[in-house]
Order: C-alpha cells, then sequence, then structure tokens
C-alpha cells in the first residue's frame, strides 16, 4: 500500500492539521509516513497545501506529482491540483465553496459540504474534520479510530477544548461516499 | 610581604612589538596590573582583536582568544555565556570598535554582556598604515585623508563612548588618557572600576582610552603626546559618562 | 531508543543537539529553518541551554567561535545567505581548530534568491566556505530520521577532529515531518573535558585560541597539520549508501532529498527494465570517490542529479576518472526535479527498452 495525497485550501483552514493527522495515524499504525508542506510566502498569501505519503515501505519522494488522492477545500487549490490526480484517483471536493463541475471521468468525485456542515455543527473551523471524516472512510488508508485517538496529540494546547467537536465532525464527514 | 611595585604576573615576558612612544604597551601594564591586583590571572579570558594589537595574546599571560576583526564583543560573548563565573575581557583598537565592529560592539552593550572593554583610540588605523579611522579628528592626515579628513565627505570623529552611554545596558563606560602620569594613574582606575562592575554583574562596561600613534601620525613621540593632549581631548572629553547608581 | 514521533526536520535537529550535549545555540532569523532556532529557545530553558539571538549572521558565527574556544559543544544554523555571512566565523572556526557544528538549511541563489529548496551551496560546503586552506565535514542526510542521526555524529566528528562540521539540507529536508527516534540524551557533564579551551588558566599554562601565524613557516607547517586532519577523515569518515547498484549498468549519484526522489525515479524506470542504481553521498566532504571509482569498471554510465546548475557533478566526475560518461540533469533557483524528469534522462541514456 502506497497513499499519496495532497491537501490544499485556504490557509486558516486547517490544511496542515488535517495533513498532520494523517501523518500521525498513519505512524501509529506503524506504517511509513511523510508530511511536506508548501512554505513561504504563499503561505502568507492564502493557499495552503501539504503532501503527505502513507506506505507500507520506506518513502522515497516525499514530494508527489500524480497524487492518488487530493482533498481541496477552496477552489484555487480545486484549479490547482485536480489536473495532477491520478487516473483512477479520488478528488475530495468541499462543494460549499467549489460549485464547479469535475470535467475528469478517469477519477472518482466526492462532493462535502464541509463548511455547511461545520456550521450546523457550531464552528467553522471543523470543516477540514468533516472533509478527513469522508477521507478516511472511502480510502483504506488509516482507521477512524487512530484518527481519534491522535487528536489530543497533534492539537494545539489551545484547541484541546474542541476534540468533542472534531470527533462530532468526523463522524459527519463519514457519511458522503 | 606585599608587592607594591615591580612587573605584573599578567604580562608574560615577551618584548612588545609596540612602535617607540606608541602607547598601547602603558595600557597592557595597566590591565595587566588590574588583573592582578584584583586577583583574576586564574580566571581571565581575554580577546585580543584585529590591529596594533593583534599580538596581544602574546603579552598578556592569561587564556587568551584572538578574534577576527570587529568581533571581539561576539567572540567573547560566546565565552562568557559558557563560563559565566570568569573575567572576560576585549582589547579593541578604534579600527576595530568604531567601524567594521560596531554591530557587535552595540549589541554586546546593549545586552548588558558582563564583558569589559579596554578601546584603544588613536584616530587611525595603525597595523595596515596610518588609514583614516572613523575616529581620526577632521583636518586629520592620513593616507587615506591625505588632505586631511573633510567631513562632508568622510563623516565626522565617531564618539562610540557617548552612544554606547544611551543603551540601557551599559553600566560604566569612561574615557581616559594615557599622556602624561597624572592620567595614567586615572587610566587605571577607570580599568579597574570597569573590570569590578563586571565582577559584580552590574553589566557591560567599556573604558576608552586615548593613546598615541607617533608612526603614523607622523610624530615624534613627544610631540605626539603634544598632539593627543592638545587636540584628541577636545573631541573626545575625558571623564566617567556613565556609572551606575551608588558607584563612586 | 525512545518511541517515534512526528516532527519537522528543523525541529528535529534542534532536538537532537540538545540530545548531543549541545547547550549553546547563536543564530540569527532566516527562512527556511527558522522553526530550529524557535525550538531551541523553547526547550533550552528546560536543560539550562543558552539561546542567544544574535545581531547578525557574522556575530553569531564569531560567538561560536568563542563558545566552541571556551569548550561548549555550539551550535548554529543558518540558509544559504546567513551562511555566506558566517563564513567568517567559521574560517577562524577551521583556522583555530575548533569544533562546532552548523546547518545550512539551502534555499536558492544567488543573492537574496528564492526560500525554496535548493542544493546550490554545494561548492560552498565542500570546497569554498571562506577564505583558506581548510575543509568542513559536510554531512548531507536525506530524511528527517537521517538528520537527526547525523547531528548528534557531528558533534562526536567535531569533537573527534576539533574540525566544524557542516550539515547541508535543502528546505525540504527542514520543513518535511517524518517519525523520528531519539537516541538517549548525552549529559554534557559526561563529556571528556578539552584541555584546550579557554576556561582561566587555573592551575595550568595559559590556553590560546588562535589562527594568526604571521611567519610563513608556521602557517605552512600549521596548514599541513590541518591537512593530515583532513586525509585522515578521508580514511575514517566516508559515509554512502548504495541501492540498487548490484545489477545496475546506469548509476545514479545524488544526495539529500534528491536522492530520494531518484529513488523513486529508479523504481519507475525499473519497471521499464532499465537497470538503474543509486549511490549516495552522505559524507560530501569527505566524497566518496572510492565507491563511485570502483563502480566505474563495471556499469556504463553515471547520471548526476542535483538541485543546482551542476556542482557536485564535478567530483562525481573526479571520482569517475574518466572511465566512464558522467550525465548530468539539474534543477535549480528553488525548483525540484521530479522523478518523472530524472526518468526522461535515464530512458536519453539507456535508450528506448
Amino acid at each position: 500500500m502506497k497513499e499519496e495525497i495532497i491537501l490544499a485550501g485556504f490557509g486558516g483552514q486547517g490544511i496542515m492539521l488535517m495533513g498532520k493527522l494523517i501523518s500521525y495515524a498513519g505512524m501509529k499504525e506503524g506504517k511509513e509516513v511523510s508530511w511536506m508542506p508548501s512554505y513561504g510566502p504563499e503561505m502568507r498569501g492564502g493557499t495552503a497545501n501539504c503532501t503527505v505519503i502513507v506506505s507500507d515501505k520506506l518513502i522515497p519522494s516525499p514530494m508527489t506529482t500524480q497524487p492518488d488522492s487530493i482533498i481541496v477545500m477552496n477552489l484555487p487549490s480545486f484549479d490547482k491540483f485536480l489536473p495532477q490526480v491520478k487516473s483512477g484517483g479520488t478528488v475530495f471536493l468541499n462543494s460549499t465553496l467549489i460549485e464547479e463541475d469535475v470535467k475528469r471521468d478517469d477519477i472518482k468525485v466526492i462532493k462535502i459540504p464541509a463548511n455547511e456542515i461545520a456550521n450546523q455543527l457550531g464552528n467553522s473551523k471543523i470543516a477540514n474534520m468533516v472533509m478527513l471524516g469522508s477521507y478516511i472512510e472511502n480510502k483504506d488508508v488509516i482507521k477512524l479510530k487512530t484518527v481519534k485517538n491522535s487528536l489530543e496529540s497533534v492539537l494545539s494546547a489551545r484547541n484541546q477544548d474542541l476534540i468533542d467537536l472534531n470527533l462530532k465532525a468526523l463522524e459527519k464527514g463519514k457519511e458522503y461516499k | 610581604m606585599k608587592k607594591v611595585a615591580g612587573y605584573p604576573d599578567s604580562l608574560t615576558d615577551k618584548q612588545f612589538h609596540y612602535c617607540p612612544g606608541c602607547t598601547h604597551g602603558i595600557i597592557h601594564r595597566l590591565v595587566a596590573e588590574v588583573i592582578d591586583e584584583l586577583d583574576l590571572k586564574e580566571k581571565t579570558i581575554g580577546v585580543a582583536p584585529v590591529g596594533c594589537s593583534v599580538l596581544a595574546y602574546e603579552y598578556f599571560d592569561v587564556d587568551m582568544h584572538e578574534a577576527s576583526h570587529g568581533r571581539a564583543p561576539a567572540v567573547a560573548t560566546g565565552i562568557k555565556r559558557v563560563h559565566p563565573d570568569k573575567f572576560v575581557f576585549t582589547y579593541q583598537g578604534d579600527g576595530d570598535l568604531a567601524s567594521i565592529g560596531t554591530a557587535e560592539i552595540v549589541h554586546a552593550a546593549n545586552r548588558g554582556e558582563l564583558i569589559s572593554t579596554v578601546f584603544v583610540n588613536n584616530a587611525i588605523y595603525g597595523m595596515t598604515g596610518g588609514q583614516m579611522a572613523p575616529t581620526s579628528l577632521e583636518g586629520q592626515r592620513t593616507t587615506t585623508s591625505p588632505f586631511g579628513r573633510d567631513v562632508k565627505e568622510a563623516g565626522f570623529p565617531i564618539k562610540m563612548s557617548e552612544m554606547l552611554t544611551e543603551l540601557d545596558g551599559s553600566a560604566y563606560i569612561a574615557r581616559v588618557s594615557v599622556h602624561d602620569p597624572k592620567h595614567i594613574r586615572k587610566a587605571k582606575k577607570a580599568i579597574k572600576k570597569s573590570f569590578e562592575i563586571q565582577l559584580e554583574g552590574k553589566g557591560f562596561s567599556l573604558v576608552e582610552v586615548l593613546s598615541t600613534c607617533p608612526t603614523n601620525w607622523g610624530m615624534k613621540p613627544l610631540d605626539a603626546i603634544e598632539w593627543l593632549k592638545n587636540n584628541m581631548i577636545k573631541t573626545y572629553p575625558l571623564g566617567d559618562l556613565k556609572t551606575p547608581e551608588g558607584v563612586e | 531508543m525512545g518511541k517515534k514521533t512526528l516532527m519537522k526536520g528543523n525541529e528535529a535537529i534542534a532536538e537532537a543537539a540538545i540530545r548531543a550535549g549541545c547547550r549553546y545555540f547563536f543564530g540569527y532569523p532566516i527562512t527556511p529553518q527558522s522553526e530550529l532556532p524557535a525550538y531551541l529557545a523553547r526547550k533550552f530553558p528546560e536543560v539550562g541551554g543558552t539561546f542567544l539571538q544574535a545581531e547578525s549572521e557574522v556575530a553569531a558565527s564569531n560567538m561560536v567561535y568563542g563558545a566552541a574556544g571556551a569548550g561548549a559543544r555550539v551550535l548554529t544554523s543558518s540558509s544559504s545567505p546567513g551562511i555566506s555571512l558566517k563564513a567568517e566565523g567559521i574560517s577562524y572556526i577551521a583556522g583555530a581548530e575548533l569544533p562546532a557544528v552548523i546547518i545550512n538549511i539551502m534555499r536558492g541563489g544567488p543573492g537574496l534568491g528564492t526560500i525554496q529548496p535548493s542544493q546550490a551551496d554545494y561548492f560552498q560546503a565542500t570546497k569554498g566556505m571562506a577564505h583558506g586552506d581548510f575543509y568542513l565535514t559536510v554531512l548531507a542526510p536525506s530524511s528527517v530520521q537521517e538528520a537527526v542521526d547525523l547531528t548528534m555524529d557531528a558533534f562526536d566528528i567535531a569533537d573527534k577532529y576539533r574540525n566544524p562540521v557542516l550539515i547541508v539540507g535543502d528546505g525540504i529536508i527542514g520543513q518535511m515531518m517524518e517519525p523520528v527516534e531519539f537516541k538517549d540524551p548525552i549529559d554534557p557533564d559526561d563529556l571528556p573535558k578539552k584541555e584546550w579551551a579557554t576556561d582561566g588558566a587555573k592551575g595550568r599554562e595559559r590556553n590560546i585560541i588562535n589562527s594568526l601565524a604571521l611567519d610563513p613557516h608556521d602557517l605552512e607547517d600549521h596548514n599541513l597539520k590541518l591537512k593530515a586532519k583532513y586525509d585522515r577523515m578521508k580514511e575514517e569518515e566516508v559515509r554512502y549508501e548504495e541501492l540498487y547498484t548490484e545489477d545496475a549498468d546506469i548509476i545514479i549519484v545524488a544526495y539529500g532529498t534528491t536522492a530520494r526522489i531518484a529513488t523513486s525515479a529508479i523504481e519507475m524506470a525499473r519497471k521499464d527494465g532499465y537497470k538503474v542504481g543509486l549511490i549516495r553521498p552522505i559524507t560530501l566532504f569527505p566524497f566518496p570517490s572510492d565507491i563511485i571509482n570502483e563502480t566505474a569498471d563495471r556499469v556504463e554510465n553515471f547520471l548526476t542529479v542535483e538541485m543546482s546548475l551542476g556542482q557536485m557533478v564535478e567530483d562525481v566526475k573526479l571520482a569517475v576518472s574518466g572511465k566512464k560518461p558522467v550525465h548530468f540533469y539539474g534543477r535549480t533557483g528553488g525548483v525540484v526535479p521530479s522523478p518523472e524528469e530524472i526518468v526522461e534522462e535515464i530512458e536519453k541514456i539507456g535508450g528506448e527498452r
């Protein structure tokens, strides 16, 4: 098993954290993982992305040009990374902010109204967890249980009180297949 | 029996290489005497500069570290942070401290680094052959200001000590001269006070010592003494410029 | 060994330095290595360490010079333009024969360049760090775990040779998170005392830390002594990794992250029937010339891949000594080569299959 994921969205949408959670859970499950952020001016400018690789074997390149999956949370990220997805791969898109149709028929598309759900749950900050919930459900890469157990380690101290809400968001995301 | 005079323990027996009439030798001796008097010889690390006193490590009979040009305060910072219980001093000329090393001296002083600096100002680059220094006086002729220092072109004589007094981290800043025995005694007192300031943990201390350079000034030693007295002191007035509260 | 934790390269290097018994850091902020000093600023108070943000890289390297002379395990880190400024202190540290560890998380240049990953400081690291006849030991990790292990080794190597050790990582090594395991920490008090250090000449002859030797014959003797040290490093410190070399007829030589990207390319090319292997220098100085030279007797082609316009390739050519062709592929200016691009180069060399 080797899964290459690009996660992307606006700065502040919790993209990096989502990537860290997948990496951390992968590590906990005894897999090889790498997490590589975009860094520099683009971090400040709005879009943020990171590449996560989870594998049974040592990971050669920590970068990818043909991801198995992308999790995109805003339109610029969708436009940028959709063409890169490997044929047969999966796109997880935040349909609250991305209304565009996917003009590729060789990939699976899962639309998640992440912001809407997050708002219903009472905190727009957890849209990323809704996306992640769907990702975990649809891809056999990491287990939901491990992610849940990783939250405490990965969330910063000031966000520890959001753990319950995060769990709810993960569960809600599972419904989108 | 107490030794009241004689050759300082903290000087090696190596003969100074300084030119006839140069006052570096006097200043070296004062520093060594103070190290002896404060019983610091076995806990001192000195930092030598680049310039005429580049070989200072051959003369001070204590642990010595030779720095690159201007960086003595940075090197001393590294040493002092590793050995906060030891005594650390830098010995720097005016090209070293007032030109290439301005950032290092300003920030060491501003951090209140517990080091003591002996700043020898002779208003010229000696080692490299008499070039204009940032401390050279207005109108002073040097090999790189052959028509006299024109402040419109080359800026003004820089008053490092006055600048350093403005920093909250500096505790004791003084300017002294070694042009006659009376002033030499005052100079020694100031150096001693500055070393004590470090030992008491009060902050950064610096003593600027006005010094002669007969060779590069193109003067006989006695004329150089007169020139220092009549010209340098006007630009660089003597005295304690900054003293911590409660210190005489 | 402890348990695995997920850490950024920059932070993992900092933690490794603490565990190596380093308690002094002098640095100046620059991207993309800023997490390293920030980590030490947070963690040093717990272990009684000294973190000082200097007024400039020049000052920082001279503080390192002072602290190293005073006998401490000391670290500084920077990125390319900052390393240029630190070069002054590094030359003095090498000249005065002091141990110190320097991290360069390389970015694109020349000049201000970009903050994106690069390997364009190879020449600087291995040949032209600063004025004078000297070398640094240069270590090039290709994973966060290796960055950790090499950082701990770097302090030992620095002490062993009384020579500065430079660890070069591209921006990816600094920014990437991977699982790491740390060795047990070393207590600095347990390290052997450095008898040559300046700590106050109590009950002994005074110590002098110095790189000045006005008499050319003295300096020549000193330089020959340094050379003997570098020769010993060539005997004892060369490190490299071989991958798929047994049956290979094309050998890629690459280091750091580029070696990992090349590994991806090799795995792709092997599926298409190309017998490609990898030699990954871990020490850039001393360079693993012997293994490359020996390998040249049984393979047909070499391909050096770098994030530069071709710097290490010169050392590869020297090592191959004209026995076989040495090709080059590089991306520069902060652009990272892709495995697909490297596969194309392999196809050019190996012909259509």
